[in-house]
């Protein structure tokens, strides 16, 4: 599902509220019919979320960061695994400086190689193009499908257009108002 | 690809990732520990050298200027991971928050804590303090400090999301270390007089039990509210 | 539907079961203290010790006492709000802050007032201030935090966490500064004696404390009240309210 809307309409606080890391106004957040509230840490295991800001630390290296990222989330990966990865991903020959060293798209992908290595069932993203090449997005976009196919669900908010890549896409667009 | 990781793995990773990025930029050890020293170091020059007088007010020097420079890496121990929006993805873990938390306060302690105890018998040199009182200083540091951290962790949390929170910070969490500074001081003053300062000590010991367990909690339910 | 409206009706229905106790609360605490003050200040009989200056403790005594009311009462309201996420005793809790710290505030300056006849200083470390002083900085602090969040939700909530962290702390910095104090000083002059205090002294001040209770009651109403129109200002029945005049 693809939320829309112009900037200030609430997207990115529509996704915090959905992720559990804001409260509503009113109204609740129902997962698999319960309240997220009531058993968080359960609603976690079934959730992966990368923001705007990606939770990837900028002294660590590319390689600290999936680990850490990786044991923090109870997941556990192979050391050539997780390098072949980023090498998929373009960081190959970087997997071992700092991430503040790395250009803005190279970091985003340091946080999306997270994307291969859960197997949460709903996938929370906030503008995750952002900052890509276009290779860079069409690996993501055929990795969103091979997700879905698996029967997951990804809740993203971009300004692309979306409608001829996914078949079963939805929309939601929001409105700004005061 | 789910490995039920233990609680325990948690811990470590999140303290063991706190200690590698201290010990990257090592400054942030030995800053505060400078801090401590030159604070110690200017009361002789402002009250003079006389090792009667200086023997009189080392236990209040040496525990103030603790406080202090504790203060100085406090509101480091959440801000980065604040920033860059790992502290999102830690609540977005399936484990319990307070946990990750517990281990940054550890991780806090080692790197701004432990090197105070360590130094503590160079400060008590310097401040003429009389050998049997050593050991009173050690064991307060020893028992204190962590609690300083969790008690600061609290105003860190609190504060992490605001602009300008450092200063903030330190006015809610300074009142909260006057017990910590009063039973502290006054077992070295009683170890000095070469009393039984055991009872300072559990009750000190006591504060630390309590923080351990309703700290976390506290720490936890504050950074929820400054993500939000 | 009912959920949706459930908020607004709460919020209403808070305000206006503040103007409803409003009146109550203003009458007695006017009546109490003015009952009180003419009391204590002209009709009572002088101590035999302290002669006149001894007539502080009619206003001191009762804002000490409310100080320390104030600020569990606020606690209570932060362990409802977050307990219950009710954002009603969110404001409450920010409603009784500035008033428990006026009321903190007036007990330090009477204090010293008093102090200077007595002990011939201003300021003297005894433990009763100390303690006093340090509930001021507790205070400050959680109006300094609610205050510098821009989302005042958040501040709210912050402040609510900061009060209870503070409500521990509080018997055991009291305990610790009384027993400093004890250490320190030896024998400090005792203030006064409840026990040995004249009952024609007791009963004005007596009044006096239901009056000073009343009042930070009044004023933390009319301050909720003001809070509950500002967050629902956009809300239909605050439009009401104020079409209405």
């Amino acid at each position: 599902m693809q939320i829309e809307g112009p900037n200030g309409a609430g997207k990115t606080s529509l996704l915090r509220i959905i992720a559990g890391f804001s409260q509503p106004d009113d109204g609740n957040v129902l997962f698999n019919m319960r309240n997220i509230k009531e058993d968080y840490d359960g609603y976690a295991q079934s959730l992966l979320f990368i923001g705007h800001k990606t939770g990837v630390n900028q002294q660590l290296t590319a390689y600290e960061n999936v680990t850490h990222w990786l044991s923090v989330h109870g997941y556990t990966s192979t050391e050539s695994e997780i390098y072949s990865l980023l090498g998929k991903l373009g960081l190959v020959g970087l997997e071992d400086v700092p991430v503040r060293t790395l250009s803005a798209g190279q970091q985003r992908r340091v946080a999306l190689v997270r994307l291969w290595l859960n197997d949460a069932k709903l996938w929370i993203l906030d503008e995750p193009f952002t900052a890509l090449d276009k290779k860079g997005v069409a690996m993501l976009q055929s990795r969103f499908q091979q997700h879905l196919d698996k029967g997951g669900a990804i809740l993203l908010t971009t300004h692309q257009d979306l409608t001829d890549t996914f078949a079963s896409l939805q929309t939601l667009a929001l409105e700004y108002r005061h | 690809m789910h490995v039920s990781n233990s609680y325990w793995t948690l811990f470590c990773t999140v303290y063991k990732k706190d200690l590698t990025l201290a010990f990257r930029q090592r400054a942030e050890i030995v800053n505060p520990l400078l801090f401590f020293l030159i604070v110690i170091t200017l009361f002789p020059l402002a009250i003079g050298p006389e090792p009667g007088l200086l023997a009189r007010m080392a236990p209040g020097i040496i525990w103030v200027a603790a406080l202090l420079s504790t203060m100085l890496g406090l509101d480091k121990i959440f801000r980065d991971d604040y920033m860059d929006g790992s502290l999102e993805q830690l609540i977005a873990s399936p484990y319990p928050l307070s946990l990750a938390v517990l281990a940054k306060v550890a991780a806090h302690w080692t790197t701004a804590g432990l090197p105070m105890v360590i130094m503590a018998p160079v400060f008590a040199l310097l401040m003429n303090l009389e050998s049997q009182a050593l050991g009173a200083t050690l064991l307060t540091l020893l028992i204190g400090t962590p609690l300083l951290s969790f008690i600061g962790a609290i105003g860190a949390g609190l504060t992490v999301g605001l602009q300008k929170g450092g200063i903030l910070m330190s006015l809610l969490v300074l009142p909260l270390y006057i017990p910590v500074l009063i039973f502290a001081t006054s077992a070295i003053d009683t170890s000095i007089m070469s009393l039984a300062y055991s009872g300072q000590l559990a009750i000190l010991g006591a504060m630390l039990a309590v923080a351990f367990v309703a700290a976390p909690i506290a720490i936890s339910s504050a950074l929820r509210v400054s993500v939000s | 539907m009912w959920k949706w409206l459930h908020p607004y009706a709460k919020a209403e229905r808070a305000y206006q079961l503040c103007n409803t106790l409003l009146p109550y609360f203003a009458v007695v605490s006017v009546l109490c203290i003015v009952v009180g003050w003419v009391w204590g200040l002209a009709y009572a009989p002088a101590d035999y010790q302290q002669k006149d200056s001894y007539r502080i403790i009619f206003i001191h005594v009762p804002s000490a006492i409310l100080s320390m009311g104030a600020y569990s009462s606020m606690a209570i309201a932060a362990i409802i709000a977050l307990v219950w996420q009710l954002r009603n005793a969110e404001l409450a809790v920010i409603a009784i802050a500035p008033v428990g710290a006026a009321m903190t505030a007036i007990a330090l300056i009477t204090g010293s007032a008093w102090g200077k006849p007595m002990w011939g200083a201003w300021w003297v470390w005894d433990a009763r201030l100390t303690s006093e002083l340090i509930l001021l900085f507790l205070y400050l602090g959680v109006l300094s935090l609610f205050h510098a969040f821009e989302d005042k939700k958040a501040g709210g909530k912050a402040a609510c966490i900061l009060a209870i962290v503070g409500v521990v702390n509080l018997p055991i910095i009291h305990f610790s500064v009384e027993w400093w104090n004890t250490l320190h000083q030896g024998a400090t002059i005792t203030k006064f004696d409840t026990s040995a205090i004249d009952p024609s002294m007791l009963w004005p001040l007596l009044i006096n404390i239901l009056g000073f209770a009343a009042l930070v009651g009044a004023l933390s109403l009319i301050r909720l009240k003001n809070e509950i129109v500002q967050v629902e200002k956009h809300r239909p029945w605050v439009r009401q309210l104020v079409s209405r005049g």
